[in-house]
């Protein structure tokens, strides 16, 4: 058995994907990076939205918690006050992170509080079958824009780092080792931490705009991802071309679940 | 405890507080804002946790996460906010996730006449969230009631792992009354369950006990549960049986439908000689009282039965009034809701006849006293 083995359900396997999907991938980083962090499986709680994406928690074996369409991160946001040494690690996806769970994900992002936030995006809504989402690159096709996107798409790390998250990171389901790593810098980031991890939808993204398969879209992720230093050192027309992965932002902050304690201590103690 | 002046929602804040809410979130809106102020300044003071949210769909997930966590949990709203909550109160029904969500009714819909009483979300308390499922929902009619319906519905929440909903209008939840709370140990508190075996012992979240309520662990407790709202076996995992589906949807309904004779709360006024009834809650149960006393002092002989549970319905209460009154009034801030219901347990043994009331202007007693009046005369024909 390998060592991360106990960290899934296997009785709960195999999953629903469909073949060539980049979830279980992003999964499995999830799972190496628990490890890796050392985290006490009893205490670590895994929170998911709705969407093919958020099906992952059911195979992680943990405390697990398969929430409503975008409300994973306030659900979230409940058992870490309600219990500050539980570790929160919330999966979302595209759809669910930065449309219905927007205000959602801006607010927790905000509160710095501590939870590690790992995206799924694949730039679609899978579950539903392909219609377009906030991270719908401009101008490309779904079932909901057959003449191709209108809406611009947004960037979650800026959106992130705007709000207040103190750790920030991007990277893709064909840079396994990177993912690990910085869902691992994320763990142990006390604060509001996301990871943004490009993952493959052959079937509902690829096909309708003509990427390939499941090892054409991996193959697109290497040629087109840049370590952050050396995109920045690209010229702007570079840059169209290409997207930084690695630790985007490290800030310092206040974490909510901390400050919140400080003033139960106060108040307990009688200080107005 | 000495008496002290307070308000409703004070009061609703502070019977929370006494049967062991250690968390709120929420988000502020009139007139239930009182509530998560309240609730702001003393939970801290005992070691519990307030959360404002970006907005009522947070304050609603964020306690039932909470609760999930090994807290007791309340949140507070009115329409507009309540209407938003909707979803992931059909949430906390299939995970069975105890909650306490308060409703101080205000006149809809959408903004409405956002600080005028209402009585107008009886049918959205019961049938809000989408699908099957039950609803235990209780309306205090004094100060001092709110404080204890608060125990009892967190009391509730706990022993059914539902979602309670305190039915408060503006009326009660801005009054100020003098009141004697009970002490401490005067309060009777029903602990959060606890699984009664291990994982090794065969131990499954969501397998019914004897009362047909699961005991669900907490998180963090070493149990590595999941906890989904779709539809789910005793283990806690999802499945798409049709047989299955069926047997949860009856489980959720019978757990309280066989307890419904003990959580149906009322009050009967005048009821051994009555030959008509006036039924109401919350609010307008105080106009309609002095509105029965004065009919009474005209000679009338007129009851009066008060609803604190408003779901589950009294249908045995009402069924049986309904055999020996010549006719029910049923007054009600909104343009009739409950009367249908009145009507529906009455059975047509008796006529009943609806008194709403929507004009953001709260019953005079006079007004309740000539529609008794008049459903007097009317009989006598
Ligand atoms: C309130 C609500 N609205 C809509 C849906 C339908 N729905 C389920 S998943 C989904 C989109 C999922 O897309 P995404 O979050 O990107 O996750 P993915 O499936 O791509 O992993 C939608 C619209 C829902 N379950 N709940
Ligand atoms: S639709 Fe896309 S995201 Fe969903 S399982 Fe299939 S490949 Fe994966």
């Amino acid at each position: 058995m390998r060592t991360y083995e106990k960290f899934f359900r296997m009785n709960r396997l195999p999953h629903i994907w469909c073949p060539g999907c980049g979830n279980g991938i992003v999964m499995k980083a999830i799972v190496q990076a628990i490890e890796k962090a050392g985290l006490d499986q009893d205490k670590t709680v895994i929170v998911s939205g709705i969407g093919c994406s958020s099906r992952a928690s059911g195979y992680m074996n943990f405390d697990t918690l398969h929430t409503a369409h975008g409300r994973a991160i306030p659900f979230a946001t409940g058992i870490k006050l309600a219990n500050p040494e539980l570790n929160v690690i919330v999966i979302t996806g595209d759809g669910d992170a930065t449309a219905i769970g927007g205000n959602h994900f801006i607010h927790g992002a905000r509160r710095n509080i501590d939870l590690t936030v790992v995206l799924f995006n694949n730039n679609i809504y899978g579950m539903t079958g392909g219609q377009a989402s906030p991270l719908t690159p401009h101008g490309k096709k779904a079932t909901t824009a057959p003449y191709g996107t209108v809406d611009r798409a947004f960037d979650p790390c800026q959106l992130a780092q705007a709000a207040g998250a103190t750790f920030v990171a991007r990277s893709t389901t064909f840079h396994v080792p990177q993912t690990v790593d910085a869902i691992v810098q994320g763990i142990g980031n006390k604060g509001f931490s996301l990871i943004e991890t490009i993952t493959q939808c052959p079937i509902a993204y690829g096909r309708k705009n003509k990427l390939g398969d499941a090892a054409n879209m991996l193959k697109w992720m290497s040629e087109h991802a840049a370590p952050l230093a050396a995109y920045n050192k690209l010229s702007d027309e570079q840059k169209a071309e290409k997207f930084p992965i690695g630790v985007l932002y490290k800030g310092a902050a206040p974490e909510y679940s901390a400050e919140y304690a400080k003033l139960i201590k106060q108040a307990m103690e009688g200080k107005k | 405890m000495k008496a002290r002046l307070m308000q409703g929602n004070e009061a609703c804040a502070e019977g929370a507080l006494a049967a062991g809410v250690r968390f709120f979130g929420g988000y502020p809106i009139t007139p239930s804002t009182e509530i998560a102020e309240q609730m702001a300044k003393e939970l801290p003071k005992v070691g519990g946790t307030f959360i404002q949210m970006e907005d009522e769909i947070g304050g609603m997930a964020v306690i039932l996460g909470a609760s999930l966590g090994g807290k007791k949990v309340l949140t507070a709203t009115s329409g507009p906010g309540f209407s938003l909550k909707q979803e992931l109160i059909g949430y906390a029904a299939i995970a069975e996730i105890p909650a306490v969500i308060v409703n101080v009714q205000r006149v809809g819909p959408s903004t409405g006449q956002p600080t005028s009483p209402s009585q107008g979300d009886i049918m959205q308390i019961r049938w809000g969230t989408h699908g099957d499922h039950p609803m235990i929902a209780l309306a205090p009619w004094t100060v001092r009631e709110a404080f204890d319906v608060a125990v009892m519905a967190v009391n509730y929440a706990e022993r059914f792992r539902t979602p309670v909903i305190i039915a408060m209008d503006e009326v009660v939840g801005h009054m100020r009354e003098k009141v004697v709370l009970p002490e401490a140990n005067e309060i009777e508190i029903y602990p959060r369950r606890k699984p009664t075996a291990t994982r090794a012992e065969g131990y499954q979240p969501f397998t019914p006990a004897e009362d047909l309520v699961p005991n669900v662990a907490n998180f963090g407790d070493g149990y590595h549960i999941h906890v989904t709202g779709l539809i789910h076996d005793e283990t806690g995992f999802p499945s798409g049986n049709a047989q299955l589906t069926k047997e949860c949807t009856d489980r959720w309904h019978q757990k309280i439908a066989r307890v419904q004779d003990e959580i149906t709360h009322y009050d009967e006024f005048f009821m051994d000689d009555a030959e008509f009834v006036v039924l109401a809650y919350g609010g307008t149960a105080r106009s309609a009282y002095a509105g029965v006393e004065a009919a009474r002092e005209k000679g009338i002989k007129v009851g009066m039965l008060r609803l604190m549970t408003i779901w589950p319905f009294a249908d045995k209460i009402v069924k049986k009034a309904a055999a020996k009154a010549k006719a029910i009034l049923v007054p009600e801030m909104n343009y009739g809701q409950l009367v249908h219901e009145v009507e529906r347990a009455a059975a047509g043994q008796t006529q009943v006849i609806s008194l709403p009331k929507y004009n953001t202007e709260i019953f005079e007693p006079s007004e309740i006293c000539e529609a008794i009046e008049t459903m007097a005369k009317e009989a006598s024909k």
